[in-house]
């Protein structure tokens, strides 16, 4: 019983539980089609390039890992969600290929700037997204989530707008790379690997992992100690769009045009799902990056799962939702009150009993 | 008597303000186009009968400092209920009607058991519920489809009810009345109770009590949990009535229906002069807020050179203007205490 609540009650259990429960259900699934019961784990080499069910989720998790690396971050921070950055997403993958295609041009096969200017527009219109949301809510102390709302609609409005009503395709290798193979990787693995790694260095080698948490738990009380704790939250929201940056243009290269309607379509959902999963509370305060990097590999994980089921795209979000409420419920105090009042009841009439 | 302007009413008047501005600057420039008929500002009110009540229920919550962007996935659901219910099931249109407010009601308690009991931020909780009702439109039926079959539904939807003045003949001399639909005076009626319910009773009273200070509110006596639930069942109420509303002006339920409108329901209600924050708000302000949304949509509509995403980006522009009116008149009473 008691290695049992210490199993439970490591930080990272939660995530790791779920992924585990997802890698069983394929697992049954499997045995029950018939097919090799570790189907699931399986990666081949087919044409030169990695092949396997693990290798997709690794794939197509990327945008949602890179998402989850931001969206932590302004959780802690501001103990308030950005729901924009599905919108920003599109914006960026629009502006990016609207430098690289020319304004007004629906389809090229040739680049009209250079491929580096395309994508440093798409990151910079992120953070200026971000930089935009995070004055909001850091200096004006809108709530973040109604300050995020604007972006929610507009960006896409913006990002229609810049390419002109049109979904502009960019027929070029090397834009495609970014969504496509890196040798024998895919590449958004790699990009999504090297994010992590600079987040987990970044915050794990300075103290600034520490002021995050310290704004986001008492944001007078950082004030006072001599952070401003103003900046540190609107540099978390620069950081969300810079992340919601990058997932665009991943997120434009892997169709290769930019769908402004479409691209980061309910993405926001996911992410935050990703930073709850991992464990971090939406209240704010302490956080573990592993854990929403974990978190968002198990919702593609489970998006996979339920494609290869047999569900459509538009019904798996009331899957999701069921999950997300499940989860927030588990994680609040009310509910956990509960809990500890019943089994302390239980441990009284245990106790009586024995006396 | 002279009322005290203070920063609330003051939003208030700008928004009005604004509103006439907005739509004096329409007539003057599209004059030819027909800005200036009576049927004109009667189509901002055909068009958005369904956003009224959305927006009306919004306020209610958003006077208890929650929020619900559940709503237009709700429309949704409630339009493609009522859509495959009476072309594929051909149910009786009364008894659907009737089954969707309960829906709504159903809803609405899960969502404010959720928020008032479990203590949940309402938008986690009115997100998953976004995309549970999305989910559950496509659940029921992932084609668009449209109503044709039912007579009584269809006879409601093409109802006009004729204004007694402000008739004109057109270009080609034949004698136009203006008209209204049913759903706008379904809507009128819903914002009449709202304000008088507002105003008037217990529950509504209770209301801003519960945004203005949950703590105060309760150390008068008042159940802040059960004020809570019964302002989001309030809200996906409300907002079936929308639905039905919608439905009437669309006659079609597709998975991707009123998307976006909780947005619009939430900017009405901030450029009204609801407070974010809660204990601060009127119904008739949210009216104005959802006449400046169509006036903007009827603007752009009117031009028809402008790309439609532009009402989308001026709707959130104004968004962000009144936000930030709100947060500097929030500043500025905090520098006075």
């Amino acid at each position: 019983m008691n290695k049992m609540k210490k199993i439970t009650s490591m930080p990272l259990f939660l995530p790791i539980f779920c992924m585990l429960l997802v890698m069983a259900a394929n697992i049954v699934y499997d045995i029950s089609c018939g097919n090799f019961a570790l189907n699931f784990f399986s990666i081949s080499v087919r044409n030169g390039v990695l092949y396997g069910r693990l290798i997709d989720i690794l794939n197509r998790g990327s945008e949602i890992a890179i998402l989850a690396i931001g969206m932590t971050l302004v959780v802690s921070a501001s103990a308030g969600t950005d729901i924009s950055v599905g919108s920003v997403m599109a914006l960026s993958a629009s502006m990016c290929c609207m430098i690289l295609a020319g304004y007004g041009n629906a389809s090229v096969n040739e680049l009209a700037n250079p491929l580096l200017l395309g994508v440093l527009g798409g990151i910079l219109i992120g953070c200026v997204c971000g930089a935009f949301n995070g004055f909001l809510v850091a200096y004006l102390s809108v709530q973040p989530m109604v300050a995020t709302l604007i972006l929610f609609s507009a960006a896409r409005a913006i990002g229609l707008l810049l390419c002109n009503n049109l979904i502009v395709y960019v027929r070029v290798d090397s834009f495609k790379m970014f969504g496509g193979y890196l040798g024998f990787l895919p590449t958004p693995i790699v990009i999504a690997a090297v994010c992590i790694v600079i987040a987990m260095i970044v915050l794990k080698k300075t103290a600034l992992g520490l002021y995050v948490q310290s704004v986001g738990i008492n944001k007078k009380a950082s004030r006072i100690a001599g952070l401003n704790s103003a900046r540190f939250i609107f540099l978390c929201y620069v950081v969300c769009g810079l992340c919601a940056g990058i997932a665009g243009i991943v997120g434009a290269s892997r169709i290769s045009s930019a769908d402004s309607n479409n691209i980061g379509l309910n993405y926001e959902l996911d992410a935050i799902l990703s930073v709850a999963l991992g464990g971090n509370s939406l209240g704010g305060g302490k956080f573990r990056l592993a854990g929403s990097i974990i978190g968002a590999y198990t919702i593609q994980a489970i998006t996979t799962t339920l494609y290869a089921l047999g569900v459509s795209s538009d019904v798996a979000p009331v899957y999701k939702a069921i999950i997300v409420i499940i989860i927030v419920t588990v994680q609040a105090p009310p509910f956990k009150a509960y809990l500890a009042r019943r089994s302390a009841k239980k441990a009284l009439a245990k106790g009586g009993a024995a006396a | 008597m002279k009322k005290k302007i203070n920063s609330n009413t003051l939003l208030l008047l700008i928004t009005i303000a604004l509103f006439l501005v907005m739509y004096a600057a329409g007539c003057i420039i599209y004059k030819d186009k027909g800005f200036t008929h009576l049927q004109t500002f009667l189509n901002i009110f055909i068009n958005n009968s369904g956003l009224l009540c959305v927006a009306a229920g919004m306020t209610c919550v958003m006077l208890t400092g929650g929020i619900d962007i559940s709503v237009g996935a709700l429309i949704a659901m409630d339009c493609m209920f009522l859509s495959v219910g009476m072309e594929r099931w051909e149910m009786n249109a009364l008894v659907l009607c009737a089954l969707v407010l309960i829906i709504g009601i159903v809803f609405g308690l899960v969502q404010g058991f959720c928020v008032a009991y479990l203590n949940i931020q309402p938008f986690i909780v009115t997100m998953a519920g976004m995309f549970f009702a999305r989910g559950m439109t496509a659940v029921i039926c992932t084609d668009q489809v449209s109503i044709t079959k039912n007579e009584f539904f269809v006879k409601l939807a093409n109802a006009k009810i004729n204004i007694p003045f402000g008739a004109y003949t057109n270009r080609k001399g034949v004698l136009q009345i203006p008209f209204v639909r049913y759903p706008v005076m379904i809507a009128l009626i819903v914002i009449i109770v709202i304000f008088l319910m507002l105003r008037y009773t217990k529950f509504g009273r209770s209301l801003y009590a519960v945004g203005g200070s949950e703590t105060s509110a309760s150390m008068m006596g008042l159940d802040v949990k059960k004020t809570k639930l019964k302002a989001y069942m309030l809200s996906s109420f409300v907002c079936s009535i929308g639905g039905i509303c919608f439905c009437l002006n669309t006659m079609s339920g597709s998975v991707r229906q009123a998307l976006g409108l909780e947005m619009d329901a939430i900017s009405s209600a901030v450029i009204g002069g609801t407070l974010l924050t809660g204990g601060v708000g009127n119904v008739i302000g949210t009216l104005f807020g959802v006449m400046i949304n169509g006036t903007i949509s009827t603007l752009v509509k009117t031009n028809g050179k402008l790309l439609s995403s532009w009402s989308n980006i001026a709707v959130a522009a104004l968004l962000c203007f009144f936000i930030v009116l709100q947060s500097v008149f929030a500043k500025l009473k905090d520098r006075n205490k």
